[in-house]
Parts: C-alpha cells; structure tokens; sequence
C-alpha cells in the first residue's frame, strides 16, 4: 500500500489484511510497554487543515507508539492563513524529509492531489477530506464491528451477513460514504436513513439501500446503528426545521433505544451531540461502542502508518 | 537444482526429544521455563518441545508465541511483512527462564529482533536459544544454546522445514542451487 486515500479502491483482502495487522498493534496496546521500535527515525507530518482534536491526537499516538517523530501543522496561524498554496506546503514538507502525511483539508480530492502531483514523495493517509471519505474512520468501525462479533477469533474474517443502518447527514459525512464502500466490501449491508434533505441527490451507484423512516429501518433489527453527528458547521441552509424535530423523528432517544435488543451495537463517530441524534442513555450504554472505537482508532491508525510506511517506498 | 532431504520425521522427533532433556538439565528441571516460538513454524515446535519437556517432567510447560517482525532492523529494505499475533503465555515473562525457539539459524537478526521484543513484554530471568537447525554464516554474536542439527550451508543453498501441523508433514530439505 503506497496510500490510504479511500476506501472505495481497497479490495477485500487487503482491507481483510489492515484489520488483522491493527489486532497486532491492539495487542501492543494493552503491554505494559506500548511502544514499537517499528517507524523510528522516519517523520509523519500531520497536515490539518480543518479543525479535529480528536483525528490528530488517534494520528499522534499512533504515529508516536511506533516511533516516529510527529510534527504537528495545523493551518491556523501557519503561513496557509498567509495564503500559501498546497503545492508550496508540500514542498516545505518534501524539504523537511516527512515519510508519511496524514493529511485532513476541507476540499475533497486534496489528499489525492498531494499523493499523485509528485510534489511529494511521502505516503499520504486521508483524514477527512470535504465531503469525500475519511477511510481511517471507517477501518475503525468495520474494526469495532468485527471484534463485537467475532472477538478472539476475528483474523481474517470480514462482516459478511452483519447489518449496519447509518443514520443521519449523509449529505455531509464522508464518513457514511467511507462505510458505505467499506462495509459493503466486507460483505455487510448497508441501509442510509435520514431526512430526504439531507440524502444525496443521486446515490444510484452506491451498494446501499436508502430509508427515510429510522423506526422501519429499527424493527429489522440491525447487527448496529450508527448514529451520525448533526453538523451545525455545514448547517448553511434549511434542511430541517429545528432540532427538537430532528431528535424526534431520526435521533436514537430513550424509546427507540429501548426497542434494540442488547445485541444491536450503538456506534457514533463522536464527538456526539446528546440529545439531539443520540440519547445520552443509549450513549453510555454497554450496547454504546463509542469509547471503543476512540481505542481501536489508534490500533487502526497503526497498521495504516506501519502499511504505508514500514517497507521500502516505490512500490505499488 | 537438487533437493536432499536432511532430517526425516524420526530424526526430527529424536532432535526434539534430546532438545527438551538438554533444556531440562541445564535448567535444573521445569522450574519457571517459558518457551517462546518465532512465528510461524517456530510456533509449532515451540508447543511440541513444551509438549515433551512437560511429559518428562510431569508438569505442564508453558508455550507461547514471540512476534518479531515490528523489531527487524531490514524493514525499510524489503516490502511490507504482515505482523504475526504474539501470545505470551499467563504468567509473563517476568523473572522467567524464556527458551526462544526457532526453525532455522541463520545471520541473527531475526533472534536480535526478538531480544528486542522481549524485552517490552518484561524482563525475563534469563534467554536461551533453541533451533531446529543451525545454519551457520552469523552476522551477529548470536549462538544457539539447543541445536537439533548442525548444518553447514553455503549461502546459495535454501534450508525448508516442513512440519506436519503446517506443511502435512515433517521433513528438512536442503534445495541446491547448481548455478
């Protein structure tokens, strides 16, 4: 793997391999030392161009628990509020010896641009780019996913059969749109419920079934809900009335959360707004994965840096 | 190129058979021993030394697996190597008697890596090194402390260990390159 841009492009056994080289790095995670030897002497860049705390530190840590040094660049109060150009930041970082950009910009494409402009030599992983994809996310969750259902014995294995219902913005989150390629590559079906304005215009070419109404999508009892984060920043228009109403008819409050069994996993990329897309009760539930997939974050963010980064470059 | 068979499945057991009374009197019996396999066939005669240790000594021996491919100092010169899991036993390391096992002994590394390894899962009482066969042509001051065969090899040449839970039989074969 020279780069982590999508995972519309991933094939099945290499998205298979990822998962099962992240169950090592989870491993390493719970030593009493936790950190490799694996990446030392070699840079990863964090190129942030949009604000994420939590993106940058799960990158962080995983980059530092393999031994490589980390520079932190977030756009604020560099020389991009100046107006420089990517071009001209790639080849700051192309100067500064940096093996791996991770890399999150608020245009979709940029992370593709900087990986095939040959601007740069380094592995670019994707973090979040527009509207577009953010595949480590969605690694993290098919990670989640499998080690819920399989535990000890999920090496190898993908999610063929598991039902997973996305709820919320989909317009917005390239979240869903990196699950929706993901999952389905692993063999899950995917079903996207939300307000019809916040549903992409066209989504004919997308492996997924598309819903309006969350409490149809509940009674077939998926495997897992995931409740996506109501976005105020790319609120810019109507799309629906207030929030009150929005919690009513497409958040996971305390009597949809009630009709799941225990064995429907409540996920949520985070941060969450409770009480609007999801109850607090149904949050901090034993059924509720969000602090898992924080952990598992950082397992998965590991096996895309030692992937990318570990063997000689040049290769496909 | 011709292939030569070395050991055979007889010879391979009686190797195994003297290693695990070798690590058992220089151990002074079966006190704190922790065997240790090097993926992947490393893994297998690690559980059937533990297996045979534990029958002559009455107890059970605890086996695990050692991962070393996150500590190799050739990372960066070859394509990228998928990490095998590492099981260490219940119990730990932690003032323990770790017998590393490997299949074959070659330039060291591999067992350099896996000190490195070891030692950020704790600190064992102390290391010994035990290998199916010893190829010699050692880039580090590195010796096995158990060999089952002694193996002169010119580096052309190609060592394959067959074992039966992984290759459907036991077997080392030496492949000649006549080139």
């Amino acid at each position: 793997m020279r780069h982590l841009l999508s995972t519309r492009d991933l094939e099945r056994p290499e998205a298979i391999g990822l998962l099962d080289v992240a169950e090592d790095m989870a491993a390493v995670q719970e030593r009493e030392v936790k950190k490799l030897p694996t990446l030392r002497g070699k840079t990863v860049v964090n190129l942030f161009f949009e604000d994420s705390t939590r993106t940058r530190i799960s990158f962080e840590a995983a980059a530092k628990r393999l031994s490589a040094d980390v520079i932190n660049f977030s756009a604020k109060g560099s020389s991009v509020s100046k107006g420089e150009s990517l071009k001209d930041t790639a080849q700051t970082l192309q100067a500064m010896g940096a093996d791996g950009v991770v890399i999150r910009h608020h245009a979709s494409g940029a992370p593709q641009t900087l990986a095939t402009s040959g601007w740069i030599d380094a592995g670019v992983v994707n973090a979040g780019d527009g509207t577009h994809e953010h595949p480590t996310q969605a690694l993290l969750d098919a990670f989640t996913l499998r080690r819920r259902l399989h535990g000890r014995a999920s090496r190898g294995r993908g999610l063929d059969g598991t039902r997973v219902v996305i709820v919320g913005d989909i317009l917005h989150s390239r979240v869903a749109r990196s699950n929706v390629w993901l999952l389905t590559t692993l063999g899950a079906e995917v079903e996207l419920v939300g307000p019809p304005t916040l549903m992409p215009v066209d989504t004919s070419a997308w492996p997924a079934r598309i819903g309006y109404d969350l409490d149809a999508a509940l009674d077939e009892v998926p495997d897992a809900v995931m409740m996506l984060r109501i976005q105020a920043e790319r609120m810019h228009a109507a799309y629906f009335p207030n929030s009150r109403e929005y919690a009513r008819i497409w958040g996971l409050d305390d009597a949809r959360f009630d009709r799941l069994p225990p064995t429907t996993m409540v996920m949520h990329p985070g941060p969450m707004n409770r009480g609007l897309e999801i109850a607090a009760r149904a949050a901090d539930s034993p059924q509720s994965t969000v602090r898992e997939q924080v952990a598992n974050g950082v397992s998965v963010r590991m096996a895309a840096l030692y992937l990318l980064l570990s063997g000689e470059r040049g290769e496909s | 190129m011709a292939v030569r068979i070395v050991l055979q499945q007889a010879d391979l057991d009686r190797a195994l058979t003297r290693i695990a009374h070798e690590i058992l009197e220089s151990n002074r019996g079966a006190d704190g021993l922790v065997l240790l396999g090097i993926p992947t066939r490393g893994v297998v005669l690690a559980e059937r030394l533990a297996a045979i240790v534990g029958r002559i000594a009455a107890t059970e021996i605890p086996s695990g697996a050692l991962d070393v491919t996150m500590y190799r100092d050739d990372l960066g010169r070859n394509p990228v190597r998928a990490p095998q899991p590492t099981a260490v036993p219940e119990g730990g390391i932690d003032g323990k008697t770790v017998v590393l096992v490997d299949d074959v002994l070659y330039s060291g590394r591999t067992i350099r890596a896996a000190f490195d390894a070891l030692a950020d899962l704790g600190r064992a009482r102390a290391v010994r090194l035990a290998v199916l066969v010893d190829r010699g042509h050692r880039e580090f001051p590195i010796r096995a402390d158990f060999v089952g065969k002694n193996l002169p090899s010119s580096a052309r040449e190609r060592i394959n260990v067959r074992l039966a839970e992984i290759d459907g039989d036991d077997a080392v074969t030496i492949d000649g390159r006549d080139d």
